[in-house]
């Protein structure tokens, strides 16, 4: 952690995570105003003392709608992302340990999924299984976790054919053990830094599923939504479309500066680490 | 005097660390070469020899820099260099063979071309004259058919053809010098002695001088004419090579000679306790006081300055007084064999894998086994020693027996009864009494555990220890390898190769295992430090009546440790037997051959080679593994026959056709 904060990106990223996550939960008791409330005479007003960010085009506070709009897209990724991870991380271990027919069957399942665009995989479980949460959080997981795999299994073949490994098969220890003593210890820097460039990816997903009008339901602040609402206005409004693009970018640039921070702390990025 | 050829003066070389302090690798280093000489600069890991050898050559590792002193070449500061002159000079005047070879060759390109690369870039001769003269360079490092040689590609060579490769193109220049890194080192040993043979020709018929670094001082002894021993970056003595091994002045010098086993007797050697220091622990005093067993007051105090000797300089203040007989070496005591803990059968390995087709058809993989017809016993209280080249099926066999690779044929049983191929099938009791002990410890131990939570897996895993009773348990194990409690807490990387290596048998200790399975459990370690990891294992053999299988390829360390070997060749038994009868009259050309290949420590000592290196690319399929390279071959019977088994008194075994006298 404390490597984390001493190089700037990871200070930068984690203090822009931070502010985020401080303001989804503290939101609905902070707002300055209904996110709900309407007024025609308020349309599309540029920003002023009342409204800081302007209003929309139904005369709705921007600056609450922006601070609530990220309270879904926070909630629902951030129970998939170590869902995901945990899922993906485990088979990825297992399949890396145990080799063999099981592996190649596992790892083509895996391209053929890896292949089909996401949006196509998406639109296909929202149209089956509608667009709730409970709903988004299973399904994001579970095509998310799709790729830690590769990630986990590749991690996992370097270690497998290292003597430790090899010394715990001899000395007669199962599989699970292997996996959680003598793997885990050595690919959990590998998963975390996975976990973080998931979960800006999920977002990312989320505020798109919700910018096509497949997530998050109107009048429901939410960026994607926002985005999508304010962008037939650009010309008039700007200000309308800009805060929760602002926001949304400012989330994933943080996550991502946290992640690549975190790989260069842990040594994972060998590129950019000083020869030893 | 003439000026020498490499003059290094109060060298100087340090990094500065995290924290900002400059830590010095090389402290105060002044060496010269003179034309023609060969000097072999010899040490520990760590001790800076390979960063003065670079050094030389005017290069720097990344972060390094010369604190203080020079290098010159014929007068040059080679530091004071243009970058274009520095390169010229490197190649041209100076040449540098890396230890691995192999891996510094192209491999998409075919031989000829490199050595001509080579040629082109540092040589005058016309265009027209290459191919003549990469054939004659090819001739000159004594590569059978150069012609051919110069078509292939590396992969097709064997490593010892690869390093002749190496040189060849070193010598393309015709440098005034070779810079030699560990150029023998990952070599087979017949190999090496034929490498160090050539080199030794090299620099009688050109006059090359030479520096060569190496950690092996028998490899060293036969190429040198002078030798500097390094240590914590210091040279702390330097001198004539004959006097250097016959009576060595500086402790260290000595402690590292008494920690070579030597060929001639069953002796595990004195072995040298302590680690060297950090860049940067060391005192005021000498680097060494803290392991030397001479030091007094004032080298804790007063670090020595080189004084000159009748037989070169040593950095000692009671170098006066150590002008004794080495410390002697331990003989090994005798036991009583016990019952067979291990008996294997017909054991035979087949890396081959079936296709598709013969899955289906349920066809066995053709080919040759690499491993066939073993057939061995270990006893309660004894060790048995397997001993063959790389490619020699050795550490197969071990991990067939520990269940990791399923044998293509064979049976492997305990005395309770046969045991099921793999790990997996085998009954908890079985797999405990077997235990395996890995050749490189940074290896075998997770570097993400504590020693204790190392300790505690057998511990939990065989005996359900938990608790307070399981760390006392561990303590007590640290203790039986000489190592504390208070490692317990420690990752594996704040420990040194040997107590690391300590550590894995430890483990392996835990399980209480009636066999122990070594694989080259010293070969990655320091000469100092191994000598006290044989005395732990033939004390643990004694003491514990553990029966041991040690994989090594060092035929002096066998000699230390084993009382009956098994000689090894493609995966064939040649010979095995009580150690002093196969050490005192091999009977199989392979071992004989492996024999007069052994280098000691000594001035004068002359291998005796016998047949020659090349390229084995598998077993034969027909006669005896060994045809191709037999210096006693008798003609088509060892083609066609398999040799047949000769039973000599005391249950020595040697299967050639010739028969024992």
């Amino acid at each position: 952690m404390k490597a984390l904060l001493r190089r700037p990106s990871g200070a930068i990223g984690l203090v822009l995570v931070a502010v985020h996550v401080a303001i989804a939960v503290t939101a609905p008791w902070i707002v300055p105003h209904d996110a709900r409330a309407i007024s025609a005479a308020l349309m599309f007003s540029p920003p002023d003392a009342a409204h800081w960010l302007g209003t929309d085009h139904l005369g709705r506070d921007i600056l609450t709608r922006t601070m609530l709009g990220g309270r879904q897209a926070l909630l629902v990724t951030a129970i998939a992302t170590p869902l995901a991870v945990a899922w993906g991380g485990m088979l990825g271990m297992y399949l890396g340990l145990a080799g063999g027919q099981r592996d190649d069957v596992a790892m083509r399942l895996v391209d053929a999924l890896l292949s089909l665009p996401w949006i196509l995989k998406m639109l296909l479980m929202i149209v089956t299984f509608g667009a709730a949460p409970q709903v988004l959080v299973p399904v994001l997981a579970f095509f998310y976790g799709v790729p830690v795999i590769r990630i986990a299994r590749a991690a996992t073949q370097g270690v497998v054919a290292r003597d430790y490994v090899l010394a715990a098969r001899a000395r007669g220890h199962g599989r699970f053990s292997i996996i959680l003593r003598e793997v885990l210890p050595n690919v959990r820097d590998a998963l975390m830094v996975e976990g973080a460039m998931r979960w800006s990816w999920m977002l990312l997903a989320f505020s798109s599923l919700s910018f096509l009008g497949f997530g998050v339901a109107p009048p429901t602040p939410d960026w994607g939504l926002m985005i999508a609402d304010s962008r037939s206005f650009l010309a008039i409004a700007p200000w309308a479309a800009l805060a929760p693009v602002a926001a949304l970018s400012s989330l994933i640039i943080g996550i991502n500066l946290t992640a690549d921070a975190l790989a260069k702390a842990l040594g994972l990025d060998r590129a950019h680490s000083a020869p030893q | 005097m003439t000026v020498p050829l490499i003059d290094i003066a109060g060298l100087e070389v340090g990094f500065t660390s995290r924290d900002g302090v400059t830590l010095p690798i090389l402290r105060g280093v002044d060496l010269r070469l003179e034309p023609g000489e060969t000097l072999g600069l010899v040490g520990e890991s760590g001790s800076g020899k390979s960063t003065l050898a670079l050094a030389a050559l005017g290069h720097l590792r990344q972060g390094l820099r010369v604190l203080a002193g020079q290098v010159r070449f014929r007068g040059q500061d080679v530091f004071a260099l243009p970058p274009h002159r520095l390169s010229a000079l490197r190649g041209g005047s100076l040449a540098l063979i890396p230890q691995n070879a192999g891996q510094a060759l192209t491999p998409t390109m075919r031989i000829g071309a490199q050595v001509a690369e080579a040629l082109r870039l540092h040589a005058t001769c016309a265009p027209a004259d290459i191919p003549g003269r990469v054939v004659q360079l090819l001739a000159r490092v004594r590569l059978p058919t150069p012609e051919a040689i110069a078509r292939r590609f590396p992969h097709e060579l064997s490593g010892g053809q690869q390093q002749r490769v190496a040189i060849a193109m070193a010598l393309a220049g015709e440098p005034a010098a070779l810079l030699l890194d560990e150029p023998t080192t990952g070599l087979d040993v017949t190999t090496q002695a034929h490498i160090l043979e050539l080199l030794r020709a090299l620099a009688a018929e050109s006059g090359t001088t030479m520096l060569y670094v190496s950690h092996d001082l028998g490899a060293v002894a036969r190429v040198c004419d002078r030798i500097a021993v390094m240590y914590a970056g210091e040279v702390v003595q330097e001198g004539p090579a004959t006097h250097l091994l016959r009576t060595p002045r500086h402790p260290y010098a000595r402690a590292l000679l008494a920690a070579i086993p030597r060929i001639a007797e069953a002796r595990i050697p004195a072995a040298l306790e302590g680690r060297p220091p950090m860049p940067g622990a060391t005192g005021p005093g000498c680097a060494f006081a803290p392991r030397c067993t001479l030091a007094a007051p004032v080298c804790q105090t007063h670090r020595p300055a080189p004084a000159a000797t009748e037989d070169g300089t040593v950095r000692c203040h009671r170098a006066s007084e150590t002008a004794q007989p080495l410390p002697e070496a331990q003989p090994l005591a005798a036991t009583a064999p016990g019952e067979a803990v291990l008996s294997v059968q017909d054991l035979a390995v087949s890396y081959a894998s079936p296709g598709p087709l013969a899955q289906l058809v349920g066809r066995p993989a053709g080919g040759v086994a690499q491993v066939a017809d073993i057939r061995l016993e270990v006893h309660a209280g004894e060790t048995l020693a397997l001993v063959g080249e790389s490619g020699s099926g050795k550490s197969s066999i071990l991990k067939a027996i520990a269940g990791l690779l399923p044998p293509a044929a064979g049976r492997i049983s305990l005395p309770s009864g046969p045991l099921a191929a793999a790990v997996d099938h085998r009954r908890p009791d079985e797999v405990r009494r077997i235990q395996l002990v890995f050749q490189n410890p940074d290896e075998s131990l997770n570097p993400h555990h504590t020693i204790a939570d190392i300790l505690a897996q057998p511990l939990r895993l065989y005996h359900r220890l938990a608790g307070p009773a399981l760390r006392a348990r561990a303590a007590a194990l640290l203790e039986e390898v000489r190592l504390g409690a208070h490692h317990l807490d420690r990752l594996p990387a704040q420990l040194s190769g040997g107590e690391k290596q300590r550590v894995a048998i430890a483990r392996a200790l835990a399980a209480e295992p009636a066999l122990l399975l070594c694989d080259e459990p010293t070969s990655a370690l320091d000469v100092s430090v191994q000598a006290a990891v044989l005395a732990l294992l033939a004390r643990l053999r004694r003491e514990r009546g553990i029966a041991i299988l040690f994989v090594a390829h060092d035929l002096a360390v066998v000699r230390a440790i084993a009382d009956r070997v098994a000689v090894l060749y493609q995966g064939r038994l040649c010979e095995i037997g009580p150690a002093e009868a196969v050490y005192r009259r091999a009977a199989h050309p392979y071992t004989e051959a492996l024999l007069g290949a052994v280098l000691e420590p000594e001035p004068g000592w002359q291998p005796r080679l016998l047949g020659h290196d090349m390229v084995e690319r598998g077993p034969p399929a027909r006669g005896c593994p060994f045809q191709n390279r037999c210096h006693r071959h008798l003609g088509p019977v060892c083609n066609e026959q398999a040799p047949p088994a000769h039973e000599l008194p005391g249950g020595h075994v040697v299967r050639c056709h010739i028969p024992p006298a």
